[in-house]
C-alpha cells in the first residue's frame, strides 16, 4: 500500500511528545522504580560502608605508592560513573530519537548531575591523589585534560536541555548532544595508550589486572556500591521529573478548564 | 609528605559529595511526589 499524504499521523512530532508523556508507561516504571529505590539506596550504602572499611584497613599499602593507593577504592568508582553515566546519556538519547520515548529523555536529564558530579569527584580525588605520588595537583596530561573536558561537556548538556525546555523545544537538540559527546569515551579510555604523559596506563582489564589481589579485592565491592548509589540517585531524579510533569499537565488541564468557562 | 590527610581529603570529598547528591535528590522527590 502506497504512503500518501493522508498516511501521515495527525498530530505533528512537537504536539505529540507531550501527548507521550501521559501514555508512554509512566505508570509501568514507577511500579518498577519505587521499590527499587529503597533496595538500590540501602545496599549502596552498605556496600561502599563495607568497601570503605576494607579499602582503608585491610589492605596493605602498595610497595610505591604506599598508603595513597587507598585513594584508588573511590577515584575508580567516581570515574567509571562519570564515563558510564555519559553512556547512560547517550543510549537514552538514541532510544529517544528512535522511539521518541519521553522516558529516555527524562533519563538523560536525570542522569546529567550526578554524572557531572562523579566526572567532578573524578577530577578532585585524582588531584588529592597526584599531589603526594606526582608530586602536583595537576598536569596537562592527556587523561586528566580529556576527563575535564567530559566535565565541561557534561555541563553543556546540563544547561542545553534546561534552555531546550524552558523554550519549549521538542528534545531532538539536547539528544544530538548527548550522541555526538560519546566521541570522548574513547579518547579518555585510550589517552592513556596515545599520548605517553604523567597518567599511568590501564591497569585493570576486563581478564587481567596488573595490581595485586590483596590490594585489589575492595575495588569490586566499592564499584557495585557507587553504581547501586548512582542508579538510585537517577530514580529519585526520574521520579522528581515525572511527578513535575504530573502536576504542570494537572495545571494546564485546570487552566485549559477556566478559560473554557469563562469563554 | 604524610599520606592520610590527603587520602582522607580524598574520602571525604567523594563521601560527601556522594551523600549531598542523594539527600538533595531524595529531598526533590519527596516536594515532588507529595
Amino acid at each position: 500500500m502506497r504512503r500518501g499524504r493522508d498516511a501521515r499521523p495527525a498530530i505533528s512530532y512537537r504536539r505529540a511528545v507531550p501527548a507521550l508523556h501521559a501514555f508512554a508507561n509512566p505508570a509501568r516504571f514507577l511500579k518498577i522504580a519505587r521499590p527499587l529505590t529503597p533496595i538500590l539506596l540501602w545496599l549502596g550504602i552498605a556496600l561502599v560502608m563495607v568497601g570503605c572499611w576494607a579499602g582503608l584497613t585491610q589492605t596493605p599499602a602498595d610497595y610505591l605508592q604506599g598508603e595513597t593507593v587507598r585513594i584508588m577504592y573511590i577515584h575508580v568508582p567516581a570515574a567509571w560513573l562519570g564515563m558510564g553515566g555519559w553512556s547512560g546519556i547517550a543510549l537514552s538519547s538514541i532510544a529517544f530519537l528512535v522511539w521518541r520515548h519521553p522516558l529516555a529523555e527524562i533519563a538523560a536529564r536525570a542522569i546529567a548531575l550526578p554524572g557531572a558530579a562523579f566526572a567532578a569527584i573524578c577530577l578532585l580525588t585524582g588531584a588529592i591523589w597526584g599531589r603526594p605520588t606526582w608530586g602536583t595537583w595537576w598536569q596537562w596530561d592527556g587523561r586528566l585534560t580529556s576527563m575535564l573536558l567530559l566535565f565541561f561537556v557534561y555541563l553543556g548538556y546540563i544547561a542545553l536541555s534546561d534552555a531546550d525546555r524552558e523554550r519549549g523545544g521538542d528534545g531532538r537538540v539536547p539528544a544530538l548532544y548527548g550522541i555526538a559527546g560519546t566521541v570522548l569515551l574513547p579518547i579518555i579510555r585510550y589517552s592513556v595508550v596515545w599520548w605517553n604523559t604523567l597518567h599511568q596506563g590501564a591497569s585493570i582489564g576486563l581478564t587481567r589486572s596488573s595490581i595485586d589481589a590483596s590490594i585489589l579485592w575492595p575495588l569490586p565491592i566499592m564499584l557495585a556500591g557507587f553504581t547501586c548509589l548512582f542508579a538510585a540517585i537517577v530514580l529519585m531524579r526520574m521520579r522528581t521529573f515525572l511527578a513535575r510533569a504530573k502536576a504542570e499537565a494537572r495545571l494546564r488541564r485546570k487552566a485549559g478548564g477556566a478559560a473554557g468557562a469563562v469563554a | 609528605m604524610n599520606p592520610w590527610p590527603f587520602v582522607t581529603a580524598a574520602y571525604a570529598v567523594t563521601l560527601g559529595g556522594t551523600a549531598l547528591l542523594l539527600l538533595a535528590a531524595w529531598r526533590a522527590m519527596r516536594k515532588a511526589e507529595k
